[in-house]
């Protein structure tokens, strides 16, 4: 039978990047890279839908690829480097794909939201002006059911457009 | 939240010492690359190793070379796949399935060789402990009916696999390294219809290459049948590869997948058409051929009778693009995406 | 004022919740923690339908890091979201109804040990026979799931006839006749229901949870615990995702706050998607029979609707849900006379309850496909059909539904315009087509779920002199920008900017009632509360700002954070200044304000649901395209016109439509709440086939279609600055839209959702054998439907009560049928 008790929990110490903050953390060994952010790192802003992969709330950069944190290993993680809608402002300023998203109705729930934050700013870096295709197979790992996407797909597009404008003021 | 087993972690740093390490735990010792397939079957408890292997330590799983043909590690993910043009221009089906696997984030993180050795799948097997307790279990894991036709000897949970039948319309070779040796075998030879023995990969081996021959003369495909444009498993796949001499095919395979707990070759249908031109006739003839294949069953999403029904017409796509037409309009309209790699 | 000279109401505007939402700070409640915090699970039934024989603790209290088991002997008291349906409890009592029914609460020091602790309590099982559908229902009595109505399995029988309907009948030039399926479906909402309990400082305990009904779970809570309401406070965190799916109090919920008190430490509970499913409370499938009788110019002379709804185990807002199966039938278009019979019987399955449309989407879909077969047969373009016969402004229905304004003719006209309509239906090549439909929905039930004369909605203001206002409402952010709204009113009345409110809601110690975010009521409810306490506040300020710049109080302004005259804007005070200046003459300064809808016409026993102080209306186009081979269905764009009355902020507007637009098209297409049953010689389970959010299917990013949306904006007297709703009402046309479509397409017909590319090549198969190439249900069932209540109409000069119904009756009928 599978749920019965096992040995008792040993704990795992890795070292980790997160937002650009390296850091020491220990955490029970069994635990995935998505409860070790919001349990053990008290970084609560990616969120969980089904742990099973279903999803994409729990979307995370892991060294700089969008991956379902739900589905790594803590232990995998030592030495890498993790980033999270925690990570997205700089200083107190919103990231040109947050204002977009606030300002355009993005974020309705908000609960899908830092998972499609940080496939888009991925999707932005790799690619400065996406096309409404691109946008759209991009963000196919992430389910949103309030907004129909239609304004999700409106939001990274003006932050495309808000980015360049930032650019051109520095 | 659902939460992981208890588990001993390993993290071996070459194929050799993970060969020992698996050598090592025996039956309660599993290989762990991407994690996208492992992981949610163990937060279900359908597989509970004692000790999990990790492999992404190992950078020989990594590599690809082109000798002659392709030669790419299992430890590569589908969209570095994806990324490497020579998959994308020379092998087509293994690009189009690989890019048509779950999601762009899973395919970051799910490996070639995972995919391959992806656990079959089953409505009565990937549920939860709590769900499955409810049945009273299935034959595969911790039961003893096969709830998918209770009078089965043998388990029918679906293979789910998309780069399988892909490789196997290819020609694919797969390597496999134990401790004590390695071989080569064929990918239509990695697989058996028996939805828990579904691997003739003995427990002790790592699946570590993946061979492909030169791809000159040959043309393929991948076609997928699934709900949604993105994150479902096939429920159907045709895959299917020709040589051609002009118009003319010398040599054929097409290969069902998700119709049986192993990718199926269609070895008529593909026998079928070497000799011929792919003229609508042919096409029509040989996808009749090949719908006597599928044997579906009522454990995935959609009708069975339907999936059963639609095999014709998915290999008549599969075949009318392997003749040279512009599929796009109906890959949109079927795969409801382009088939783009994204970044 | 006019439109134009509004300052904030009108103008697209970032939500006062965005930035919160975009950087991850939104708290939602399984991001609570707590020092001490301990974790819950729920182990739940492994059997359909069962008596409970014995529950053994023991080995789990046992295992290691496990604290507390808690069974059905600790929280005895029944309770339920409807004063007529009192039959759930925290922890089963003596039986189970359906797989996945909670039996005890597990507390360890960690989830996984709670998790691994299930196994170790011993429950022993006496198998009941089982109930799938709702005819098994019907045909038998014994064993009955709950024993505390009516007759057998039937939870609620409707009979309710408004008219003489042999006279409408014998009216009609053309009687049409037609069945259709509604299959049941999930919210889905992306977050997982959760709860933090914990007791506070001085002993009293809290409950944070993801809830739109904070005050409801209240009220429940003080039931099951046995506390004063005034020593529980409940917080709704922000929910990630409602759309009805928690709405309704939850075993978790009491669980982990009476596992709080007996522990003294703080206790988190989280469902996993396969518990959301258990939780349920989503759409009802229901079966359908329509007839409908019409002139051969279209008019409706009568329509009679049966509805066989399917309740699942528990009545949950079951006979809300039922009545709202016939309650807006007759809102949309004109219906002079009106049957109505429901039924909702118990099976064995988790509770149906409210899901966005509450009942209303499953007759809106038939009777809009049903009016497609009637324009198909008289020759009418279904667009000409449903403009004239769309229901009158000011007017009240056979079921004595009052309407006030009603935009459906002008989002007729603009959809057939936008769509391009005229050259498209019947007139795209073979394999495509065009598909009109419309509804109409409340904004805000009329009456409270618990018969009481208090407002439903309530708003405090606090103003000091920091210029700053605090706006207070029990008002719950689903995500639908409630607390947006809320600002956004207060702001337009004082003239500030929203950016100088803060709002507190959801908190039952801090902020005034709201029943909560159900049936589409905030905006329009919470709204008219905000505007009466703002305008309180004002004219407060306004008295003192009007002495102290000695002018006319008539003549002063509140804009531009400023209060000023409004011939010489030079001379005025800031708005900090006026509220100093208020302060200093009045005291502090505080306002409130409420709302309580206008009294219904409906005078009889059942008359209570319905009613609501105004109605949304929409119409929408769908294009689809149908592969003749396979039956593969794809729905490339959809055209949506909603009458909203006024929008209030345009960006939050067209997401609700497109959201709904989104969730219809799942629903249209694939979206599925369905069961399986093993073989019964061998198992006698009964599980949800799929609860998982990759089988449980929802439209992707590639699945979505293209949306054009037209706001119109039709003001209603009822609504703030004549606002209605648009959370609801513009999922509702999708589903028939697309099925219309797909006849245009290839002329068959599919009378059930989801539309399924199996279901569509059947269909086409029996078209190619010659035979009515049609998908659906073909007949419904007896059911032991009771003398119905006679209700005349207002054209048989009815005053909205029923014939021969006793003085008790009567005095009944005022004490509402939720």
């Amino acid at each position: 039978m599978t749920a019965t008790p096992q040995p008792q929990p040993s704990n795992a110490r890795i070292t980790l990047t997160v937002n650009g903050e390296e850091s020491e953390v220990l955490f029970a060994s069994y635990k995935t890279l998505l409860e070790v952010l919001r349990e053990d790192m008290n970084l609560p802003g990616t969120k969980h839908g089904c742990e099973l992969g279903e999803c994409g709330a729990c979307a995370v950069l892991l060294d700089g690829q969008p991956v379902l944190s739900c589905l790594v290993l803590g232990v995998e993680c030592d030495g890498r480097q993790v980033e999270t809608v925690e990570g997205l402002m700089e200083g107190n300023e919103l990231h040109p794909l947050q204002e977009a998203f606030a300002d355009l109705g993005g974020a309705q729930c908000g609960y899908c939201t830092p998972g499609i934050l940080v496939t888009a700013k991925h999707l932005l870096e790799e690619v400065g002006t996406p096309s409404r295709e691109q946008i759209r197979e991009v963000l196919a790992g992430n389910l949103c059911r309030c907004t129909g996407y239609l304004q999700i797909f409106e939001s990274v597009e003006e932050a495309v457009v808000r980015c360049g404008e930032r650019k051109a003021d520095s | 939240m659902m939460r992981l087993p208890r588990f001993e972690y390993r993290a071996p740093r070459s194929v050799q010492e993970a060969a020992t390490m698996l050598a090592e735990e025996g039956p309660s010792g599993m290989l762990l690359a991407g994690g996208t397939d492992l992981l949610p079957n163990m937060k279900r408890r359908q597989q509970v190793p004692r000790t999990v292997i990790g492999l992404r330590g190992v950078p020989e799983l990594r590599a690809s070379s082109n000798g002659s043909g392709l030669r790419l590690g299992a430890g590569l993910t589908l969209n570095e796949l994806c990324r490497d043009p020579r998959v994308e221009k020379l092998y087509p089906a293994l690009f189009q399935a690989a890019v048509q696997v779950a999601t762009g984030q899973l395919r970051n993180m799910a490996t070639l060789g995972g995919n391959l050795c992806l656990d079959t799948r089953c409505n009565y097997y990937d549920q939860n402990y709590e769900w499955r307790k409810a049945i009273d279990f299935c034959m595969k894991k911790d039961g003893e009916t096969c709830w998918v036709a209770p009078s089965s000897s043998k388990c029918l949970a679906v293979s789910s696999t998309d780069v399988a039948p892909a490789l196997m319309a290819l020609g694919g070779i797969v390597r496999l390294v134990a401790a004590d040796g390695e071989r080569e075998v064929a990918v239509k030879d990695l697989y058996q219809n028996d939805g828990i023995h579904y691997l003739t990969r003995r427990r002790e081996e790592i699946l570590t290459d993946v061979l492909l021959e030169p791809s000159a003369g040959w043309r393929s495909t991948y076609w997928k049948l699934r709900r949604r444009g993105s994150f479902d498993f096939p429920v159907l796949s045709v895959a299917a590869a020709a040589h051609f001499d002009g118009d003319e095919v010398t040599e054929a395979r097409v290969v069902l997948g998700a119709v049986a707990s192993q990718p199926l070759a269609c070895d008529e249908a593909s026998a079928f058409l070497v000799g011929k031109q792919l003229t609508d006739d042919v096409i029509q003839e040989a996808a009749g051929l090949a719908s006597k294949v599928g044997r579906p069953m009522d454990n995935t999403d959609f009708l069975l009778h339907w999936r059963k029904r639609v095999i014709g017409e998915f290999t008549r796509y599969a075949l009318r693009e392997l003749r040279g037409e512009d599929m796009t309009e109906d890959r949109v309209r079927i795969a409801r995406h382009q088939l783009a790699a994204v970044p | 004022m006019k439109g134009s000279e509004f300052q904030v109401v009108g103008h697209p505007r970032r939500r006062v919740d965005g930035r919160a939402k975009v950087t991850g700070k939104t708290v939602y409640a399984d991001d609570i923690v707590m020092p001490r915090m301990v974790w819950m699970k729920l182990l739940r039934s492994p059997h359909p339908h069962a008596k409970i024989l014995s529950i053994d603790p023991s080995r789990a209290l046992a295992h290691p890091g496990v604290m507390l088991v808690l069974t059905g002997k600790d929280l005895t008291i029944p309770y339920g979201i409807l004063p007529v349906s009192q039959d759930e409890h925290p922890l089963c009592q003596d039986k189970v109804r359906y797989v996945g029914d909670p039996v005890a609460a597990i507390v360890a020091r960690d989830e996984l040990t709670a998790f691994e602790a299930m196994d170790l309590v011993d429950v022993k099982y006496e198998p009941l026979r089982t109930f799938a559908e709702p005819e098994e229902s019907l045909q038998h009595d014994e064993p009955r799931i709950h024993d505390y109505c009516g007759q057998g399995n039937i939870h609620k029988l409707i009979n309710l006839q408004f008219g003489d309907m042999d006279k409408g009948f014998g009216e009609a030039d053309e009687i049409f006749e037609d069945r259709f399926f509604y299959q049941g479906n999930n919210h889905l909402a992306l977050e997982q229901h959760a709860s933090v309990a914990a007791v506070d400082l001085d002993g009293k305990v809290t409950l944070w949870s993801s809830t739109q009904t904070p005050h409801y779970v209240h009220r429940a809570l003080a039931k099951a615990l046995e506390i004063p309401a005034a020593h529980i406070r409940v917080i709704a965190t922000s929910n990630g995702g409602g759309f009805g799916a928690k709405s309704d109090i939850f075993h978790h919920e009491v669980c982990a706050a009476k596992a709080a008190l007996v522990l003294g430490r703080p206790v988190k509970v989280c469902m996993t998607r396969e518990e959301v499913f258990y939780c349920h409370r989503g759409r009802h499938p229901v079966l359908m029979e329509i007839k409908t009788g019409v002139k051969k110019t279209g008019e409706i002379t009568a329509m009679h609707l049966k509805t066989l709804v399917d309740g699942g185990g528990y009545g949950s807002y079951g006979v809300a849900s039922t009545f709202y199966t016939g309650a807006l039938q007759t809102v949309t278009y004109d219906v002079p006379r009106y049957h109505f019979q429901g039924c909702r019987v118990f099976t064995n399955k988790p509770p149906c309850g409210p899901k966005r449309g509450h009942g209303t989407p499953q007759p809106r879909f038939g009777q809009e496909i049903q009016l497609d077969k009637i324009a198909e047969r008289l020759e009418m373009d279904p667009a000409d059909l449903r403009l004239k016969i769309v229901a009158k402004p000011n007017t009240v229905t056979a079921n004595y539904m009052r309407i006030g304004t009603i935009g459906l003719a002008e989002c007729i006209r603009r959809v057939v315009d936008v769509s391009d309509w005229k050259k498209r239906f019947r007139k795209l090549p073979r394999g495509r087509g065009v598909g009109i439909a419309c509804a109409s929905y409340l904004s805000g039930a009329g009456l409270p779920i618990y018969w009481n004369k208090m407002p439903h909605s309530g708003v405090q203001l606090k103003l000091d002199r920091s210029g700053g206002v605090t706006a207070f409402c029990g008002c719950t952010e689903i995500g639908q920008g409630s607390d947006d709204v809320l600002v956004g009113l207060v702001a337009e009345v004082l003239g500030i900017e929203p950016f100088d409110i803060r709002a507190v809601t959801a908190d039952t110690d801090l902020t005034p009632v709201d029943l909560g975010s159900y049936s589409s009521r905030v905006t329009l409810m919470m709204g008219n509360a905000a505007i009466q306490a703002a305008e309180n506040a004002r004219d407060q300020i306004a008295g003192v700002i009007a002495k102290h710049l000695e002018i006319p109080r008539n003549r002063l302004v509140f804009a531009d954070r400023r209060v000023f005259d409004a011939e010489n804007p030079e001379h005025g005070v800031s708005f900090q200044e006026a509220v100093c200046l208020s302060e200093a003459k009045l005291g502090t300064i505080g306002a409130v304000g409420s709302y309580t809808p206008p009294p219904s016409p409906a005078r009889y026993k059942g008359g209570g649901v319905g009613p609501s102080p105004a109605y949304s209306y929409s119409a929408a186009v769908a294009e689809v395209e149908i592969d003749e081979e396979t039956g593969w269905i794809s729905v490339p764009k959809i055209w949506m016109a909603h009458d909203v009355g006024r929008s209030l902020n345009p960006t939050l507007v067209r997401g609700q439509v497109e959201g709904s637009v989104y969730m219809g098209l799942g629903e249209a297409l694939m979206e599925e709440q369905t069961f399986r049953r093993l073989p019964s010689r061998l198992s006698n389970a009964l599980v949800h086939k799929f609860p998982s959010i990759l089988e449980y299917k929802s439209p992707t990013t590639h699945d979505m279609c293209d949306v054009v949306t037209e706001i119109i904006e039709d003001p209603d007297p009822n609504g703030p600055f004549g606002a209605k709703e648009v959370g609801q009402g513009p999922l509702l046309p999708i589903m028939p839209a697309v099925c219309n479509a797909v006849f245009d397409a290839v002329g068959v017909r599919i009378d059930e959702v989801p539309v399924t590319p199996e279901k569509v090549l059947k269909a086409l198969d029996l078209q190619r054998r010659g035979k009515e190439g049609r998908y659906g249900p073909e007949k419904f069932p007896d059911v032991p439907w009771p003398n119905p209540s006679v209700i005349p109409p207002p054209i048989e000069g009815g005053d909205g009560s029923a014939i021969d119904q006793p003085d008790s009756a009567k005095k009944k009928a005022k004490v509402n049928q939720p």
